[in-house]
């Protein structure tokens, strides 16, 4: 793989590696600094989008019940009596309003991430326009004085459909007998081939070869909230205000900017607290996104939607479901040779968010190891199911289990130890930065910034008590029970662009204003950047007030998605903070008569280093920031023109300059940052109900510089307890007619506190040289590797091979009579 | 509305009276969002899986989205709004939660907390294990469950810290 | 996910609850403790034109035990029953089974009464009603009616009570002097309807009634292994006894169970729950045995 050098990058890093303004011996990056945001939460005072439709009239949807179908008709006449309704609308109506108003609401929703290699991606309609291609599509929408009577009228509304018989499930989706859009032949949306080597050539020639065929259930983000738009069009203004839980305040701006045909500027979108989004919110603009705006404009009138529950399951998005096919070539000491792999991935009935979970798949399968050529192929196939965006991991759960499984498969060929066989594999501290020779998610080369995989693999062994396990097992044995361990590892891509950016400002009062692009939704960005913000400018923390996903306040972001906001909303708010810094040290030299060089600034007042007395409040350089005509307070008095001060050959305000002491700045990176882990899990299955009981599970992970070590645990704990679920609890289980069997939380099984064991973790820290803070993202690693690492643990335990996650007892009981010796 | 069967309604949130008048199927989350105008209970699922809707109805956990308003006419209700003491003081749930990072959305917390309070009114020494049973009625998406149970272990803690002692 | 819309009654007497429920008939659907009836609303799985909210029938909330048995009146919630010392002492079964009832919330609103009267056979106390040979006493304007066990669960949600009656009470029958009780189940989440579940009775079968002889007799109740619960006794000269051991209970399994037939679903296979119903029967019957007066020492069965 050729070498790359690292990109030089600013030093805004002190000598001692803090941040600059941050005091030596108690920065609060790197400190466990409790949430700014939790007082307003714990009282019940946080403002979720459900909570702000007060004086909205409610919209809610009549949805498809069949799988595929065309649209023969739809009878409102049933339903115009109820009393409380506003309006039903139908795709009809759609088209009417573009005539008429020169809106694109009747056209199909925009494909979000186009690719050379998605031949046939195709998107739907914010209201079907004659075809249905999935159980929940929306077909009419309904607006009343309330989601009670809305519901009421949804029942009523007849829609006469001519059901067709659905493409369900991959298999199906392959043998194209049927087709999910006429125009698109065998249901493949996207052909790709990525290859770095010649693998099937290097597996020929290998001493030993290994298939195996893989299987990975459909499941889904499930955030405890569900989606929810409230809009607000102001008709003397001209302009549309929009709540919505989404992950992407910018991207839902524009879209419906778009779709209304009004001007940027006339659009704003405000994210209020949201409860969870785990990728489901990235995807937008949801129909609902499109159409609760346009009914409040048309009606003259705030309108809201609120998912319910069942609408989550059968509307939203789901994601996991693949079929995998693996070819190894391996020599004597598990070292892989090469490596082919076959994807298919079910993207459901659209493809908005194109093929970005089967890439992901397919370039973050290669974890930590080096395999001599690697080549991949997917078929991202249309099937009547609900569509496929990415959900936390986003496709590297499945590249995970791929590689895991097949590690695990050759150590058991050879009789080896399955952590030797991943250390032999392992790419070394000095092979960074290390070249994969593929191009990754953000279209940038796939190359690994930095890691220590071998001193990760040695501290989850002693973590977890690696070399121990084998006696332990035989003794368990020897008391009639079974107990058994997984290892797996992961690399994860994090800190994608194109960029983000923050505005910090510092106030006349002395308060600090940070403002961020993209969103939140539970990850404490109103702590992390404040202490990021505090460190730099040298401030209070509790001075610092963050904002984020509000377009009003900062309008060039793309969305908290990929394990990106720490990286990306981090570095610029540190880049943005510095920049402050500077102006301020610069304004406070000239009050004070003396060098920028010689001041620092501690909790909030800028000084003379060594010689404290002779301060000027950082309220104060706010002030004198911005030349004033009128005092509008007695500190401003310093400001105006009489008050001394400033030069008479100078203008007030330098050519270069700006008022006021505040500074944008945006982080962009020459591409990702490669975060990494090792999680271990023991289990104990029940010889006789094969239960599975989770003993421990331990997690060693490396996200560079923390921000935050208790918020990235607490992101690790989520993880974990997400891929616990996925192997063991969830799975999206569609019939053959392409109904979801179990769309509620009774019979899709998310883990209360007694499915999710205690979590050991360990880190390490392995900065990242592309970024001025060596930040990695976290957010999405404690779900990485769950399938592998307890499909290895299960495995362990029974004897059987594990190749479908997730697995339940019924699954494990039928497994092990699948494979239990004929009677004599 | 008015051709639908409505119902008065009173009820004491948090100590204090309202009186209502709502349609007859009107569920008490519903009511306490917005008739009441109290949205820190929270809707997650409504059938009574997530817990996010948890009250105390005269002390006791219930699942708000699984009650009709008028079911409940003239009984007390404590919602995450009344957890906190009347000067304003964190209730030790409260506290804990914060100390010990147990939320990090929020949407869950306020059926996480009124839970908890009560729970610790009867049982107020739990093992680590006794808390992640008393808990496991609740879902969470976000924490993994590792804080709530540590934030419940430290407000049975504070609870029993000699001064601070734990009523609502 | 809201209820349609219906006509409200909530009567404040059994009598005036009776009057109602004369008028709406089959039209009308009680409410008690909601538990599972509000997502079945909320869910317009049913649209019923009345309901009829018996919140306010004070008079119904009550626990009785006695030498006889447990008699539990329609408003009495799952946790009072389950909090009940007297209860528990005259049948410990109930105790057991209520435990795995859903999650404490839920009990703390959902009633006993009500969940017989849901007839789900996924639910545990369909399954302990049954093995005790309990009964329902149903009132209507036309008087009241005593319906057994055997005769009150007709199907999957179906009971035998009728359009214009209201369950008002269940009677457990006391647990017999040496008897022990068990319940176990498999779900797949702490809390959720079990996968399959085994009530179990051992009782003496000798004359002097103390198990000085060994033998016993058991009765076994199901959950989630039929449309109804079933139930299944093991007759008294079952070869088990002082000796008895993992192989002796495993045959008693295997004989208990030889003739379910459970239905798969997502989440179990028949073979998985056909398999479960044996193992938890074994374990069932060893730890009801201990309970007993036959068995090594008598302790609470887990």
């Amino acid at each position: 793989m050729t070498s790359v050098e690292p990109t030089a990058h600013p030093a805004a890093l002190s000598s001692a590696g803090s941040l600059a303004g941050s005091p030596a011996d108690s920065p609060l990056v790197g400190s466990r600094v409790q949430r700014r945001e939790d007082d307003r939460l714990l009282r019940g005072r946080g403002k979720y989008v459900a909570d702000l439709v007060h004086g909205t009239l409610a919209a809610a949807f009549v949805r498809s019940p069949h799988a595929s179908a065309r649209v023969l008709d739809v009878d409102v006449t049933d339903a115009v009596d109820v009393e409380g309704l506003v309006a039903v609308y139908t795709y009809s109506d759609l088209v009417e309003a573009d005539a008429r108003d020169g809106t694109r609401v009747s056209q199909r929703l925009p494909l979000l991430v186009p690719h050379p290699d998605l031949s046939h991606g195709r998107t739907g309609y914010p209201l079907a326009d004659g075809v249905v291609r999935h159980v929940g599509e929306p077909v009419a929408m309904v607006v009343a004085t309330d989601r009670y009577v809305a519901e009421d009228v949804v029942d009523r509304v007849r829609v006469e459909y001519e059901p067709v018989p659905p493409v369900v499930g991959i298999e199906a989706a392959r043998a194209g007998e049927r087709q999910v859009h006429d125009d698109v032949p065998g249901n493949v949306a996207a052909h790709m081939v990525q290859a770095t080597g010649d693998a099937p050539a290097a597996i020929s020639a290998a001493p030993h070869v290994l298939e195996l065929d893989l299987d990975v259930e459909r499941s889904m983000s499930s955030p405890l909230e569900g989606r929810g738009v409230v809009a607000r069009w102001d008709a003397d203004d001209g302009s549309m205000r929009i709540w919505s839980a989404t992950q992407t305040s910018t991207g839902v701006r524009a879209a419906v900017a778009t779709k209304l045909a009004l001007p940027l500027a006339k659009v704003e979108c405000i994210t209020p607290d949201v409860g969870g989004g785990f990728g489901v919110k990235i995807m937008h603009p949801w129909p609902e996104e499109v159409l609760v705006p346009w009914a409040a404009r048309l009606l003259g009138h705030d309108v809201s939607w609120i998912e319910d529950r069942r609408e989550h399951f059968i509307s939203s998005a789901h994601e996991r479901r693949q079929l995998q096919h693996v070819r190894v070539g391996f020599d004597d000491d598990g070292r892989i040779l090469g490596l082919d792999v076959t994807l298919w991935h079910d993207n459901g009935a659209y493809t908005p968010y194109g093929i970005i979970v089967p890439i992901i798949s397919s370039t973050q399968l290669l974890g930590p190891y080096k395999p001599g050529a690697y080549q991949v192929e997917f078929f991202s196939l249309y099937t009547n199911t609900v569509i496929v965006t990415p959900y936390r991991g986003a496709g590297r759960p499945q590249g995970v289990f791929a590689m895991e499984r097949t590690i695990d498969a050759v150590a058991a060929e050879l009789g080896l130890d399955r952590a030797d066989v991943r250390a032999a594999n392992l790419i070394q501290p000095d092979e960074f930065p290390y070249d994969q020779g593929l191009t990754f998610q953000d279209g940038r080369p796939l190359i690994y910034d930095s890691g220590d995989y071998p001193e990760m693999l040695r501290k989850i062994k002693a973590l977890v008590g690696w070399d121990d396990f084998p006696a332990y097992r035989e003794a368990a044995r020897a008391e009639g029970r079974r107990v058994g361990i997984g290892l797996a590892c992961y690399v994860e891509g994090t800190g994608v662009g194109p960029y983000e950016g923050a505005h910090v400002q510092v106030e006349t009062s002395g308060r600090v204003n940070v403002s961020i692009g993209l969103t939140t939704q539970g990850q404490g960005h109103q702590t992390v950047f404040a202490q990021i913000a505090a460190d730099t400018l040298g401030v209070r923390m509790e001075d610092v007030y963050v904002t984020s996903g509000d377009t009003r306040r900062f309008g060039y972001a793309v969305g908290t998605f990929a394990s990106r906001a720490a990286v990306m909303s981090g570095n610029a708010v540190g880049l943005a903070a510095t920049r402050v810094r500077e102006k301020a040290l610069r304004i406070a030299g000239d009050a004070l008569e003396v060098d920028p060089g010689d001041l620092e600034i501690v909790d909030g007042v800028v000084r003379v280093v060594g010689a404290p007395a002779t301060s000027i409040p950082l309220a104060t350089v706010a002030v004198l920031s911005n030349p004033l005509r009128y005092a509008f307070d007695a500190s401003a008095a310093a400001a105006t023109q009489f008050a001394g001060g400033g030069s008479d050959d100078k203008p007030p305000i330098a050519d270069d300059d700006e008022p006021g002491l505040e500074a944008s700045d945006y982080y962009s990176p020459i591409r990702s940052t490669f975060a990494s882990g090792m999680h271990a899990a023991i289990v104990e299955t029940d010889p006789d109900t094969a239960e599975i009981r989770v003993l421990r599970y331990c997690v060693v992970h490396d996200c560079g510089t923390l921000v935050n070590p208790m918020i990235v645990e607490g992101q690790i704990h989520g993880g974990v307890a997400q891929g616990v679920g996925g192997a063991l609890y969830e799975k999206v289980e569609y019939d053959e007619n392409g109904q979801i069997l179990n769309a509620s939380f009774m019979d899709f099984l998310m883990p209360y506190a007694t499915e999710v064991p205690r979590i050991e973790t360990d880190h390490m820290e392995t900065p990242s040289p592309l970024n001025p803070l060596g930040i990695k993202g976290a957010g999405e690693a404690g779900v990485i590797p769950g399938m592998a690492v307890f499909a290895a643990a299960v495995e362990d335990a029974e004897g059987i091979p594990i190749r479908r996650m997730p697995i339940s007892p019924s699954e494990l009981f039928a497994l092990r009579e699948s494979h239990a010796p004929s009677p004599p | 509305m008015s051709t639908e069967q409505q119902v008065a309604v009173r009820l004491v949130v948090n100590g204090a009276e309202y009186a209502v008048e709502v349609p007859v199927r009107r569920l008490l989350s519903d009511a306490l969002r917005h008739d009441l105008g109290l949205t820190g209970t929270h809707v997650g699922c409504e059938h009574g899986v997530c817990g996010a809707c948890t009250v105390l109805l005269d002390g006791t956990p219930v699942r708000s989205c699984l009650l009709l308003a008028a079911s409940v006419d003239g009984q007390a209700l404590t919602t995450v709004e009344g957890l906190a003491r009347p000067g304003g003081e964190p209730h030790p749930v409260q506290r804990a939660f914060k100390e010990c990072h147990g939320l990090q959305c929020g949407f869950c917390t306020p059926g996480f907390l009124t839970t908890v309070a009560a729970y610790l009114e009867e049982h107020p020494d739990p093992s680590e294990e006794e808390a992640r049973d008393a808990v496991a009625g609740n879902l969470c998406r976000c924490t993994g469950y590792q804080n709530i149970v540590a934030s419940v272990l430290r407000a049975a803690q504070i609870t029993r810290e000699p001064g601070r002692g734990g009523r609502a | 996910m809201k209820p349609s819309p219906f006509a409200y009654h909530r009567p404040g007497t059994v009598d005036e609850a009776l009057a109602v429920l004369a008028e709406v008939g089959g039209d009308g659907k009680v409410l008690a403790g909601g538990q599972s009836l509000l997502p079945i609303l909320s869910m317009r799985l049913a649209a019923p034109a009345h309901l009829v909210d018996v919140n306010r029938l004070a008079e119904l909330a009550y626990v009785r035990a006695g030498p006889g048995g447990v008699r539990v009146g329609a408003l009495a919630r799952h946790a009072a029953v389950e909090r009940d010392e007297g209860a528990a002492r005259v049948q410990p079964l109930l105790r057991q089974a209520l435990r795995l009832v859903a999650h404490p919330t839920i009990r703390n609103r959902g009633t006993t009464v009500g969940s017989l009267a849901h007839a789900d056979p996924s639910g545990e106390m369909t399954a302990v009603l049954a093995v005790l040979g309990g009964h329902v006493t149903l009132a209507s304007a036309a008087g009241r009616r005593r319906v057994g066990a055997a005769d009150f669960f007709l199907g999957p949600l179906e009971s035998a009570v009728g359009p214009g009656e209201l369950a008002v009470e269940a009677f457990f029958p006391a647990a017999a002097a040496g008897a022990g009780t068990a319940f176990l189940e498999v779900a797949r989440r702490h809390g959720d309807y079990a996968v399959c579940g085994v009530a179990a009775v051992v009782e003496p079968a000798d004359a002097a009634g103390d198990g000085s002889a060994g033998a016993v007799r058991a009765r076994l109740g199901y959950v989630s292994t039929g449309p109804t619960p079933s139930v299944r006794e093991l007759p008294g000269a079952a070869p088990v006894g002082p000796g008895a051991d993992a192989a002796s209970w495993a045959d008693a399994a295997a004989q208990a169970t030889a003739g379910l037939d459970p239905e798969g679903d997502i989440h179990a296979t028949a073979a998985y729950r056909r398999h479960l119903a044996r193992v938890l029967t074994a374990r069932a019957l060893a730890a009801a045995w201990s309970a007993s007066a036959a068995g090594p020492g008598r302790r609470d069965a887990a």
